[in-house]
């Protein structure tokens, strides 16, 4: 921060001048190394262990332990156990109860849990700690009550669940995506391996510990940190029955192939290049809000991002002009200060990746404004960016970004909006702004998107199902259609038509 | 003096219209004794291709179109195979050397089935959507929506007009439109169905109908990608993990093989749809 405060001690003073208030890292009683959790203790991993690292400065966190196919094994085996003799065993009510009792221990522990997510993600503390760790317990509260009213689920009486379901998770809200994956699993009774992404291990130790405070029998939960190979290794282990992972569409699209005629039930939440609809009647201040936390959110590493921006035309020049505005007063720098709206990029390939395509934005004759804001000299980052003039084939206005970067393009009736906005292989988000509520419900029935957000963006509860349409993947996550990925109808009684046919 | 039959020719069912297939193929169609019933056609990789466009083309009426209108519609294919019961009993009859009791069964469960589903279109968006009690000031709804364009292998072991109208009714329901592809040795019920479609308020493109080899369709259609979603019901004697693996390029969604004829279920209506989820902000007051 030294570095970042002298350069801005020779601007002329600003309303935007600020004293530093970072967020202390000494509630955190971290580890120098951590190993995989498995059947409830922490196990050395046999593969070569790999540092985790602060995105803003680049220095180690912790050292990882790296699962190999051994270590998967075990790691299932005791899932499979902890199925077959505890979990399965257990009456929904119990199952419940350590959900609660996990749900209690997150908000317990939550300022920890944001310190360490915003340290080892990079993420502003502000939002690891306003929406990452109070969803997460928000999660596993939602999902406790469900354990002992399955049958109210939608399947029919007494479902089933799975088995093991094996998990992996991305890089981008690490707690929460965990919590969005074993909070329904446990709920349903079924036991877990899950793998949190090689860059952001942190959190997920964290939880460890806290299902040892709960007690959780040992091995209903296991966690095997490791990069691809551990996660290929995982999926495609013989011995699991579910399959989850949230991530890139082409690592899902790998998973939907290798596991094709296993029987595993698979759900995918994947990428998307989702558009936001600002229509000329939109209520403007809302709007500007909305689209800048619809892409600058998290950095923009949200698959359901909303990073095109589609404005009707008439409105382009106000919109971009205050956009670019309110972007000039975002602070970027230290992910633990209070004050801090934009963090850091999570990895420098990930940074690398955001430059190579706002390179070739430029280059397909997109015109490139970024906000003119001071870079810390380690660490990754990348100021909030925004591109105007984008043909709909640009690589920036197909091709997720992953990154604070938004491509704007027009429209000039409703009509051409909701073509332009379901002209993507993807369709996992999209957003209108209107103050005409009779066009938001059109335009809503119109967009292909298993997510719509009517003058708001990026807003997420355990009680609202969550995934894609066509590329961005399948099955839902949250609410009761969350917990259809974890169970199995016993079927309902057969309709009298059936005499002549069979199940 | 016996009169001499008028035998029917039997082709493919694509958008509306009774091409041949464009390959010029065709393939006997016999009775299990051997007797000669029928050339029917052998559809090809084109004539699948055609298919899908024809099936997109009509996503929009189709799924546009209200779950009473769709049901009404759905009803009507009931009624007017009712009226022809008695052609589809003897066709079965012959293709499947099925006793009229047999056959009987088969063609009135088959209309059942299209009672059942049709009474299910302006209803299964309550059971399977939700309104959802979000923490916050919005008006959250889940609602089910056709994922557009499937493509299905129909049971090829059994049953074949049952088997036809028991993949394609729940798939209809929501608002899909299908390609089907129909059982291989017995053909011709889903050719005559196609006739009843053809005269009832289907619009054209909605159902689309092949015959032929599943085994030689089925990886055009797994692979195409303006296909939404992929039922092997009937491909169990197909090189099925292939088809899955072709679908998974632009992740369809996948209905693996089942053995016999599929029970008429809402799960079957359900896995052809997405859910939508809407945040609707309320205003201050």
């Amino acid at each position: 921060m030294t570095e970042n405060n002298k350069a801005l001690s020779v601007k002329a003073p600003s309303f935007l001048d600020y004293a530093p208030a970072p967020e202390s890292t000494s509630i955190l009683h971290l580890k120098k190394h951590y190993g995989l959790f498995i059947d409830g203790e922490f196990v050395d991993g046999r593969g070569d262990a790999f540092s985790t690292i602060s995105p803003a400065t680049e220095k180690e966190i912790a050292s990882i332990s790296n699962a190999n196919n051994a270590d998967v094994d075990a790691a299932v085996a005791a899932a499979r156990k902890a199925y077959e003799r505890t979990w399965s065993k257990l009456s929904g009510a119990d199952r419940g109860k350590y959900l609660f009792r996990i749900a209690r221990l997150v908000q317990e522990r939550a300022r920890e849990l944001a310190v360490a997510e915003s340290l080892d993600n990079g993420k502003p503390i502000k939002e690891s700690r306003d929406v990452d760790v109070p969803l997460v317990a928000a999660w596993f509260f939602y999902y406790a009550g469900w354990a002992d009213k399955l049958d109210y689920a939608g399947l029919g009486p007494n479902p089933q669940s799975l088995g093991v379901a094996a998990q992996v998770i991305p890089w981008n809200f690490p707690l929460l995506m965990l919590a969005w994956k074993i909070a329904p699993a446990l709920a349903a009774g079924n036991t877990v391996v899950i793998k949190p992404a090689e860059t952001t291990p942190l959190s997920a130790m964290i939880f460890a510990e806290i299902l040892q405070q709960a007690d959780l029998p040992k091995g209903v939960v296991n966690i095997v940190t490791g990069a691809g190979d551990t996660g290929s290794a995982l999926v495609n282990h013989p011995d699991v029955n579910k399959v989850a992972f949230t991530g890139s569409t082409g690592v899902g699209r790998a998973i939907a192939k290798s596991i094709a005629g296993s029987g595993k039930k698979v759900t995918l939440e994947l990428g998307g290049k989702n558009a936001n609809i600002v229509f000329d009647d939109a209520p403007m201040d809302q709007a500007i809000e909305g689209i800048v936390n619809g892409i600058f959110f998290n950095q923009g590493h949200v698959c359901c991002a909303g990073s095109r921006l589609l404005v009707q035309e008439n409105v382009h020049d106000e919109v971009v002009d205050r956009l670019k505005a309110r972007l000039s007063t975002l602070r970027l720098g230290d992910p633990l200060d209070k004050n801090t709206d934009i963090g850091a990029i999570n990895s420098k390939a990930q940074l690398d990746r955001i430059r190579e395509l706002s390179n070739v934005g430029e280059a397909e004759g997109a015109e490139r404004w970024t906000a003119d804001c001071v870079i810390p000299e380690n660490g990754f980052w990348f100021a909030p960016t925004i591109f105007t003039n984008v043909s709909t084939s640009s690589r920036i206005a197909r091709e997720e970004v992953f990154g604070p970067v938004l491509s704007v393009l027009t429209f000039r009736t409703p009509a051409e909006a909701i073509a332009k906005a379901n002209n993507t292989p993807y369709g996992l988000s999209a957003g209108i702004w209107s103050d005409k509520g009779s066009r938001v419900l059109a335009v809503a029935d119109k967009l292909r998107a298993g997510v719509i957000w009517a003058n708001t963006f990026n807003r997420f509860d355990p009680a609202s199902p969550f995934g894609g349409y066509k590329e961005s993947g399948y099955g839902r996550e949250g609410g009761r259609h969350g917990l259809a990925a974890y169970l199995e109808s016993a079927g309902w009684a057969a309709p009298a038509v059936t005499k002549g046919g069979k199940k | 003096m016996t009169r001499l039959t008028v035998p029917k020719t039997y082709k493919l069912y694509i958008g509306g219209k009774f091409p041949r297939s464009e390959s010029g193929r065709t393939y006997e169609v016999a009775t299990k004794k051997g007797a000669f019933l029928a050339n029917a056609a052998r559809a090809s990789r084109k004539d699948a291709r055609d298919a899908v466009v024809a099936a997109r083309a009509a996503v929009s009426g189709w799924s546009g179109a209200t779950g009473y209108n769709r049901g009404q519609v759905l009803y009507r294919i009931a009624e007017l195979l009712e009226g022809r019961r008695e052609q589809f009993v003897d066709e079965l009859m012959a293709t499947e050397s099925l006793s009229k009791a047999a056959a009987t069964t088969q063609v009135d469960t088959a209309i059942d089935a299209w009672v059942w589903y049709a009474g299910w279109a302006d209803k299964y968006v309550q059971v399977a959507g939700n309104g959802n009690p979000v923490s916050g000031p919005y008006f959250n709804l889940s609602t089910p929506e056709p994922s557009g364009v499937i493509a299905i292998v129909a049971p090829q072991d059994s049953s074949s007009l049952l088997g036809l109208v028991s993949v394609i009714a729940p798939a209809l329901v929501s608002g899909n439109t299908v390609v089907v592809v129909a059982h291989e040795a017995a053909p011709l019920s889903a050719i005559s169905l196609s006739e009843v479609l053809a005269t009832s308020d289907v619009p054209g493109g909605v159902i689309n109908i092949l015959t032929g080899s599943p085994a030689e369709i089925a990886p055009w259609l797994a692979s195409h990608a303006d296909v939404n979603g992929l039922d092997l019901a009937g491909a169990e004697q197909l090189e099925w993990v292939d088809l899955q693996i072709a679908a998974a390029d632009t992740l369809k969604r996948v209905s693996g093989p089942v053995v016999g004829v599929p029970a008429p279920s809402v799960e079957r209506i359900v896995q052809w749809t997405e859910t939508k989820t809407v945040w609707h902000t309320k205003s201050l007051i």
